[in-house]
């Protein structure tokens, strides 16, 4: 098996979430990736993202987004740190930064002065709101882009005012642009450089309800009961029951009515009105499911191809069968010695799952191997 | 501008989202996208209305994901039809589908036989669960996958119900691992000539978009995912991460020191959850102190405070004030689609600049069949 970015190095100048993100699935895919990191501090995620949760000495969040990958400690304001940069940089074939604009043009760094380095370089850099505009000196962290984005009023419902989603939303999924990019224009065979901005890409995954908004203006309406999509009718939302919870995704509300044997649900005859009184019929709904348990419900309802499934937490969600036979998880070996358990990469390729048995590095733990093979001297 | 992906051709027997999404990002990226969609309805998508909102007959939310792509009308069914199609992937550099399991296998499209028509196909499958076990065969849709996958427990208070994300994340996170993956294919034929199978589905992609948290549970059972009981905006972030009332709006706060916020918001109090992790294992009773200075003042007040002290803060918005702010017009995120005189609608484009050039294009969502005659010529069919 050919993993399809073997032959492929990265010098990853990112820290925190959104860079060593797409990196990790650089990595994943078959590219050698060396993260550069300050030569004292590190990755800024060993000790300020998720910190509170250590694993094997370093946050549990920074062993799970940067296993994989190789580190060299840099000082990047020295001369010799400056050198072993354009080293690196003539060698390699993709750099990627996460650096707010202007950083990368202060040290030297941006694409115009590496591409004289190398004129094969691909280029990928990622910003919170753009390398240029008022915005582009803001701190681009996740909480703050969804709440600009006006993605915070998407999710539950009208009384839960800005909602956000408890996870960083905004950074992953800027990441996955920046690889797309980058592997776009490796794709090309040619140089190239590559943005992706955190704020641009929350507006394309909020692509459907903005396209909306742009042809009538009108204000996103959740609902008040069990939001669980601002744009769709009933019976879409999420269900208490008498031992859990259950959704339901888009479905008949007559084939429900009979299912469940419920008249009031009946009376809704018109699919027309399952949008606009999507709250009364999810409050028919909701009255009768609490009266039940959640797989009650369910026995009645798969057979008869309702889309539903019960709401797993976690800890039920990794004891199941279902998830068993994914065989997503993998036990790595951190620079310290010890090993963890995380996920491996969601996709499959000629039938096989690529996993790595490397974990996430110390800081600056590979120097020595990296001085010796790109012949980095102190100047 | 010249886009990477010019001269390579994608055939997309994708419907709904995931699938059409990838193929989007694609077209974006220069590759020629064409729909392979079945004869009177095509994509279900067309017809998945939301807001009564449609242009030209199809909705708004079909042209929102297939813009940029052509149309080819195929029953494949019927033998004719098939052939065509077969000679069309003769020709095609990548293929896509979702549909159901053991599909593709009874119309003779299955890898297998494809491969044998054509070794250097690209040729990608997306499903809701994989193709074993017994998630197989429920139905691949974005709220049951996020439900399954333990998401819904990680927003909202703790007092909260489960609370999904109100968007199709699932499908969103699983297009963009199929791009993903296909375009690391294409490098690989590039140097090889190797074509691939590549499998993407939309519970793995989920869970791997839960990968930081995950590997925080497992390794620590202990650890469960805990919501705060105010202002939650992540289980296993501390205070004062979340999003705050203030006396005229809302204002986000992001991590950063408690004891130099409580010196910038005039609360003493909070200073004394700076040691020992307080701020996290004490979260909800420094949040409810936040909380409750912040609600007395405006959003503009505390960002003049906080702002200029580099104190990781901001407004929020909803549409209406973000499309009218400055930092969304510089961006330039927005273009009109057309369709000769039926489709003429704003949309978003590709979020990915090159060369410090913005991606625009104009040309809406495909009617139905609208390139059979010319791709029958073109291609010799």
């Amino acid at each position: 098996m050919i993993h399809p970015l073997e032959g492929y190095t990265v010098l990853d100048f990112t820290q925190l979430l959104s860079g060593p993100c797409a990196s990790l699935r650089l990595a994943d895919l078959g590219a050698r990736v060396i993260k550069l990191e300050h030569h004292e501090k590190g990755d800024l995620s060993r000790t300020l993202y998720g910190e509170s949760i250590d694993l094997c000495g370093d946050s549990a969040f920074f062993q799970a987004i940067n296993r994989n990958k190789e580190s060299i400690a840099i000082d990047l304001k020295s001369k010799t740190g400056k050198a072993w940069v354009r080293e690196l940089v003539a060698k390699v074939d993709i750099v990627v930064h996460n650096f707010r604009p202007g950083v990368m043009e202060r040290l030297g760094f941006d694409y115009a002065s590496l591409k004289l380095l190398n004129s094969d370089i691909v280029y990928g850099c990622i910003s919170g709101y753009g390398q240029d505009g008022p915005w582009s000196t803001k701190s681009g962290q996740d909480l703050l882009v969804q709440a600009l984005s006006g993605f915070v009023w998407q999710s539950g419902n009208d009384k839960h005012g800005p909602l956000p989603v408890g996870l960083a939303l905004a950074d992953m999924f800027a990441g996955s642009q920046l690889v797309q990019g980058i592997l776009a224009t490796l794709v090309s065979g040619e140089s190239g450089s590559v943005e992706v901005s955190m704020l641009e890409a929350m507006l394309d995954f909020q692509f459907e309800p903005l396209t909306l908004y742009y042809q009538d203006s009108e204000s996103v309406e959740r609902g008040k009961v069990n939001g669980a999509h601002p744009l769709v009718g009933a019976p879409y939302g999420l269900y208490k029951t008498s031992s859990g919870y259950l959704v339901l995704a888009m479905g008949s509300i007559i084939k429900l009515g009979d299912l469940l044997e419920n008249d009031q649900l009946l009376s809704y005859s018109d699919p027309k009105q399952w949008y606009p009184k999507r709250d009364e019929i999810k409050q028919i709904l909701s009255d009768q499911l609490a009266t039940a348990s959640s797989q009650h419900w369910l026995d009645i309802l798969e057979p008869a191809d309702i889309w539903c499934a019960e709401v797993l937490d976690w800890k039920h969600m990794l004891e199941h069968d279902g998830f068993k036979v994914l065989d997503m998880l993998q036990t790595v070996r951190c620079g310290n010695g010890q090993t963890y358990t995380t996920t491996s990469c969601p996709i499959r390729i000629d039938g096989e799952l690529f996993k790595s048995p490397q974990g996430a590095p110390l800081l600056g733990q590979h120097n020595a191997s990296l001085e010796q093979e790109f012949s980095l001297g102190s100047v | 501008m010249k886009l990477p992906l010019k001269g390579l051709t994608v055939l997309e027997f994708s419907q709904y989202m995931a699938g059409p999404y990838a193929g989007l990002r694609l077209a974006d990226l220069g590759a020629r996208v064409i729909k392979i969609e079945r004869p009177k309805y095509g994509d279900a998508c067309r017809q998945l209305v939301t807001k009564n909102m449609k242009a030209g007959g199809d909705s708004v939310l079909f042209h929102t994901v297939n813009r940029n792509k052509e149309s080819f009308q195929a029953n494949l069914k019927d033998p004719q039809d098939l052939a065509l199609v077969k000679k069309l992937i003769l020709q095609a550099d990548v293929i896509t589908h979702n549909f159901r399991p053991g599909i593709m296998d009874r119309l003779g499209l299955d890898y297998e036989t494809v491969k044998t028509l054509n070794p250097k196909l690209i040729y990608a499958e997306v499903s809701g669960y994989g193709t074993q076990g017994p998630w197989r065969d429920k139905p691949g849709q974005d709220l049951l996958a996020q439900a399954m996958s333990g998401l819904t427990w990680l927003s909202g208070n703790s007092g909260d119900d489960p609370i999904p994300f109100g968007a199709a994340v699932a499908d969103m996170v699983c297009g963009s691992n199929l791009a993903q993956a296909i375009l690391a294919c294409l490098i690989r034929k590039r140097k090889t000539g190797k074509g691939a199978k590549i499998e993407v589905n939309l519970i793995t992609s989920i869970l791997d978009f839960q990968f930081e948290g995950l590997t925080a549970y497992i390794n620590n059972p202990e650890l469960k995912p805990r919501r705060s009981s105010i202002a939650n905006a992540h289980a296993y972030l501390g205070a004062p991460y979340g999003i705050y009332s203030t006396q005229n709006g809302y204002l986000a706060i992001a991590m950063g020191s408690l004891s130099t916020l409580a010196r910038l918001i005039d609360c003493n109090a909070l200073a004394d959850f700076d040691q020992d992790n307080l701020y996290f294992s004490k979260r909800d009773e420094a949040k409810a102190l936040i909380a409750e200075v912040i609600a007395k003042n405006t959003s503009q007040h505390w960002l003049d405070i906080l702002e200029p002290a580099g104190y990781w803060c901001s407004d929020v918005y909803d549409y209406h004030s973000l499309t009218q702010s400055s930092g969304y017009k510089a961006l330039d995120m927005e273009m009109t689609i057309t369709r000769g005189e039926d489709v003429n609608l704003r949309t978003t484009r590709c979020p990915i600049r090159l060369n410090a050039e913005r991606i625009f294009s104009e040309r809406a969502a495909p009617v139905l069949g609208s390139a059979n005659v010319h791709i029958t010529k073109e291609f010799g069919l």
